[in-house]
């Protein structure tokens, strides 16, 4: 497992979805409008959809491709019909900087 | 401090708004108090035919028995007659002499029967039907005397009838109409349920006027007739219809029409603090004689009290009801008899059965039904009739359940194998959909939602519905959503509007805090946006996240995740300057392909995100708006340009469409065109609004044009004689449109809903007043304007997409 610093948290607008790269892996990272962050695989499973260009809202994203719809937390599909997203640890840490584990 | 609530009535109305303000914690902000001059709790007046009947027990009717009241803390005056409310003081006051004080006061009267002007209504064995005493007082008649006459042939008098049909009277109807139950049923189905009744054993007159209750010591013995004929009977019940309860309001100095007038708010015009449900209200013009308005108005009446939702508006109820003459099965709902000369009726009869059917179907819809002796097709044209459904193209499906699914397609879903593709654009099986059901999705939004099926063109949707229906049969359910707006916020679209204005709630993230209890729904954020912003303009607060992708980068997202960009061409009219920095934009960012759109606009597919601002920059041309729900073109022709039929200057039109209303938002995509004469090149006549020239130097509008998967020619909206009246009137529509319709609705559904005789009275004739304000609200809309790709950049989505960081700790795994 490595870690990532991504910079400060404005990085990410509130409550939207940003694509960043960690190495060979790009992964999404996500702040909702109550300002907690998420981090999740960078493409859907049913078509490669970029998640981070998803509508985020409360712990949900909705793929901008075909509209499935993933719970955030659990990386679980709620709408649709596909695997589940890989999810990945992610904090702020006392400097208000975000701390990906991948 | 709590507040005191009085109630004045304890029947239907009454008791229910308390129970729904119990559940909406009314407890805590009310004291509540009610009257009734009945001397129970509350009990279901509509199950009185069968206490007549004996097929219930008085005991087996309370609803609320006096010990709810106590457990409750409500104080019940029962048998206590409210004689006067006097609104200065604010008290009201009993016939017991007791006095309550009151800060909000609601009248639940009911009606009473109404007594027609005849001779020897006082004597022994005359009776109305209406309270549990009054059946008591009939029942208590009964014994020892053979014939009874009912004097009414309606709804209520029939079930009269029936009742004491069953409690072995001889049983004659004397009615004044030429058929019975005139208000509900046609003349066929009157006729029809009068010889279901008459094979019951009722006798029916009909065409007789009653003018006098004839007697002997006091008691009952017969009815003369105006014609001079006489009838036998040893007791009568009149039921001759009802009057709303209004003494009381009258007397009070609140205005009375036909019953007591309330607003949306049902409250008083004249006060504030008083309200009126049920029976003895008024609002709209409209009086009720059934529970279900009554319902709806309670809960109405219940979130305004309780501050639940103190904006909610009452807006008239549709009425279809069950009902039920002891042993004979009629739905009716809507109108009884078609209107206009478009209305299709489809019927089906069969006297010998008892079996009546009608639906009256007007653009497509159902305005009415009545259904005699099939109680079957009853719940499907309900809501078919309640979510103002389209019907089906073979209309005896209305009527029969053929193949004993639902209508034909049900039959031939069936014998489809489970690999079947039923969802193209979601690529959803029937084994999917049928999966899903089993799992427990058991409404149309919840199956559609779960699977994703319907979700793309909606085509599909009607085979979705079927196959539901074949697996869950009677588990279906309905959601109250579909009448919301979005789904997040249980709203529909006008009291939404209501509650933003009132709160004024400029944002989307104030909507779901305010109305929605804070909760977020990705599924509602666009559309709440394109509401706000049509309602606010500059004042909306814009929150990009609220967005969907397409609209937060002003380009059209596709299927390997680059970006298609059409920059806007006015009317289609291009020059070379602007075609080679087009080809110039394409070469350097690697357009996959170049193409020229049904739209008459040029298409560069396979833009990488991240390029999008320099090739807006480098064409330097407004966006041509191919994503967003908003106007998109303005399709043209050549018209007297260079066309050698052109009657009109359908390009100058065009182009001045398109500059007037380029990016103007909108519940759904909105594309136009216009045509020099009607040989219609441009297809204007499909359009969501078209513009066509004839002789004679006219335009003639069209709205509600489709040429997608479903095809529709758009409804002439009104002619004009110049391009500024076309600009107006086609304005004036994109505002009703933007207003009134609900969102991802496009103009050809929004039209037929509403109707085009509707749309033209707002839109062309001004009934409603509002003409000047829609051209001023959609003129500020232009005003608003502002080309998104001259916006500065939203940095967070256009920063190069993916930033190589610095491994701050590179740690083995597990440690
Ligand atoms: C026999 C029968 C069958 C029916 N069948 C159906 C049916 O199948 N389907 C259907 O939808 N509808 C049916 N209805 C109609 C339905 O019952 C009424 O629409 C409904 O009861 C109206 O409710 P309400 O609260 O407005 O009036 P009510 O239920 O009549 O309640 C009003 C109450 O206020 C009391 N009151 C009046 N004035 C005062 C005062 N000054 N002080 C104190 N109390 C007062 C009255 O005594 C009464 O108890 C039927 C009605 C009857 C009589
Ligand atoms: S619609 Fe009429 S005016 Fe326009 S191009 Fe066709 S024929 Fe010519
Ligand atoms: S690619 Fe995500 S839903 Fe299809």
């Amino acid at each position: 497992m490595s870690t990532w610093n991504l910079g400060s948290v404005e990085r990410i607008a509130l409550g939207e979805g940003r694509t960043f790269r960690a190495g060979e892996l790009e992964v999404a990272v996500f702040r909702t409008r109550a300002g907690e962050l998420f981090a999740t695989q960078a493409q859907c499973p049913h078509g490669q959809g970029p998640l981070a260009d998803g509508i985020v809202g409360a712990a949900r994203v909705v793929c901008p491709l075909h509209a499935y719809t993933f719970d955030l937390r659990t990386g679980c599909v709620t709408q649709g019909a596909c695997d589940t997203l890989r999810t990945y640890p992610v904090e702020v840490s006392s400097t208000g900087e975000v701390i990906l584990h991948v | 401090m709590k507040k005191k609530l009085v109630v004045i009535g304890n029947g239907m109305a009454g008791a229910r708004l308390v129970e729904e303000l119990l559940l909406r914690g009314g407890k805590e902000r009310f004291d509540i108090v009610m009257f009734g001059d009945e001397p129970y709790g509350n009990y279901n007046r509509i199950l009185l035919s069968n206490v007549l009947a004996g097929a219930h027990d008085p005991k087996d009717i309370f609803i609320n028995p006096l010990r709810w009241y106590e457990e409750n803390n409500i104080t019940l005056h029962a048998g206590v007659r409210v004689v006067a409310v006097d609104r200065h003081a604010k008290i009201v006051r009993g016939d017991n002499g007791g006095v309550e004080p009151y800060d909000d006061v609601v009248f639940a009267l009911g009606s009473s029967a109404f007594v027609p002007r005849m001779e020897g209504t006082a004597q022994e064995g005359v009776f109305v039907f209406r309270t549990l005493d009054d059946c008591d007082s009939i029942l208590k008649y009964i014994p020892g005397r053979k014939t009874a006459a009912v004097i009414g042939g309606g709804l209520l008098g029939l079930e009269a009838a029936r009742g004491l049909l069953q409690r072995g009277m001889n049983v004659h109807v004397v009615h004044l109409m030429n058929h019975l139950m005139e208000l509900q049923l046609d003349r066929t189905a009157g006729g029809i349920l009068q010889r279901t009744l008459l094979q019951m054993g009722l006798r029916i007159h009909l065409e007789k006027a009653t003018c006098e209750i004839l007697g002997q010591d006091g008691a009952v013995t017969g009815l003369r007739f105006q014609d001079g004929g006489t009838l036998d009977c040893d007791m009568v019940v009149v039921s001759a219809g009802i009057r709303p309860n209004t003494q009381l309001a009258r007397e009070a100095g609140l205005t009375v029409a036909r019953g007591i007038v309330v607003g949306d708010d049902l409250a008083s015009p004249d006060d504030p603090h008083v309200f009126a449900i049920g029976e003895c209200s008024e609002h709209a013009g409209k009086t009720y004689g059934l529970v279900a308005p009554l319902w709806d108005q309670a809960r109405v009446l219940a979130e305004r009290l309780s501050a639940r939702k103190p904006g909610a508006t009452y807006h008239g109820s549709r009425v279809a009801t069950k009902l039920k003459v002891m042993g004979v099965d009629l739905a009716v709902m809507g109108e009884r008899e078609a209107s206009t000369e478009n209305d299709e009726e489809v019927t089906y009869a069969e006297a010998k059965r008892g079996v009546y059917k009608k639906v009256i179907v007007r653009d497509g819809r159902i305005v009415g039904a009545i259904l005699l002796g099939d109680p079957e097709a009853a719940p499907g044209l309900v809501q078919s009739f309640d979510r103002g459904a389209e019907v089906p193209e073979n209309r005896a499906e209305l009527l029969f359940r053929l193949d004993g699914g639902d209508g034909r397609a049900a039959a031939s879903l069936e014998s489809l194998p489970d690999e079947a593709q039923i969802c193209n654009c979601n690529g959803i099986s029937k084994g999917d959909i049928l999966r899903a059901v089993r799992g427990g999705a058991r409404s149309l939004k919840v199956l559609c939602e779960s699977t994703r099926a319907g979700t793309g063109c909606g085509t599909c949707k009607g085979d979705v519905g079927a196959l539901l229906e074949l697996a869950a049969g009677d588990a279906v359910v309905e959601d109250p959503s579909v009448h919301y707006y979005v789904p997040g916020v249980p709203l529909p679209k006008p009291e939404l509007v209501e509650e933003i204005r009132a709160r004024g709630l400029t944002s989307v993230s104030a909507v779901f805090r305010e109305l929605a209890g804070g909760k977020e729904d990705t599924a509602s954020k666009p559309g709440l946006a394109s509401l706000l912003k049509t309602l606010w303009g500059k004042e909306y607060v814009d929150e990009r996240d609220a967005r969907f992708i397409n609209d937060r980068v002003h380009a059209n997202i596709q299927r390997d995740a680059t970006f298609s960009v059409i920059p806007r061409i006015y009317g289609g009219v291009t020059s070379a300057d602007q075609l080679r920095k087009i080809a110039n934009a394409a070469d350097k960012y690697g357009a996959k392909m170049v193409k020229i759109t049904g739209g008459q606009r040029i298409d560069l597919l396979g833009i990488k995100k991240e390029d999008l601002p320099h090739v807006w920059r480098d064409l330097d041309m407004p966006s041509g708006h191919a994503y967003s729900k908003a106007f998109r073109t303005c399709k043209t022709c050549v018209g007297t340009d260079f066309c050698r039929y052109g009657v009109g200057d359908s390009t100058g039109l065009g182009i001045a469409i398109e500059e007037r209303f380029q990016g103007i938002e909108s519940p759904h995509k909105m594309k136009l065109a216009t045509a020099g004469c009607p040989r219609n090149c441009s297809e204007a006549t499909t359009k969501d609004i078209g513009a066509v020239a004839t002789s004679g130097g006219t335009w003639e509008i069209y709205v509600g044009g489709a040429a997608g998967s479903r095809v529709r020619k758009g409804d002439i909206l009104c002619t004009v004689d110049s391009h500024d009246s076309v600009l107006r009137y086609m304005g004036r529509f994109m505002q009703y449109y933007r207003e009134n319709a609900k969102y991802l609705e496009r103009t050809y559904d929004f039209v037929e809903r509403v109707g085009i005789e509707e749309v033209r009275k707002v839109v062309v004739d001004d009934v409603e007043g509002i003409g000047a304000r829609l051209d001023a609200d959609i003129e500020a809309s232009v005003q608003a304007y502002a080309d998104p790709w001259k916006e500065v950049p939203h940095v967070t989505q256009f920063s190069e997409k993916l930033e190589p960081l610095e491994p701050v700790l590179a740690r083995a795994s597990g440690e």
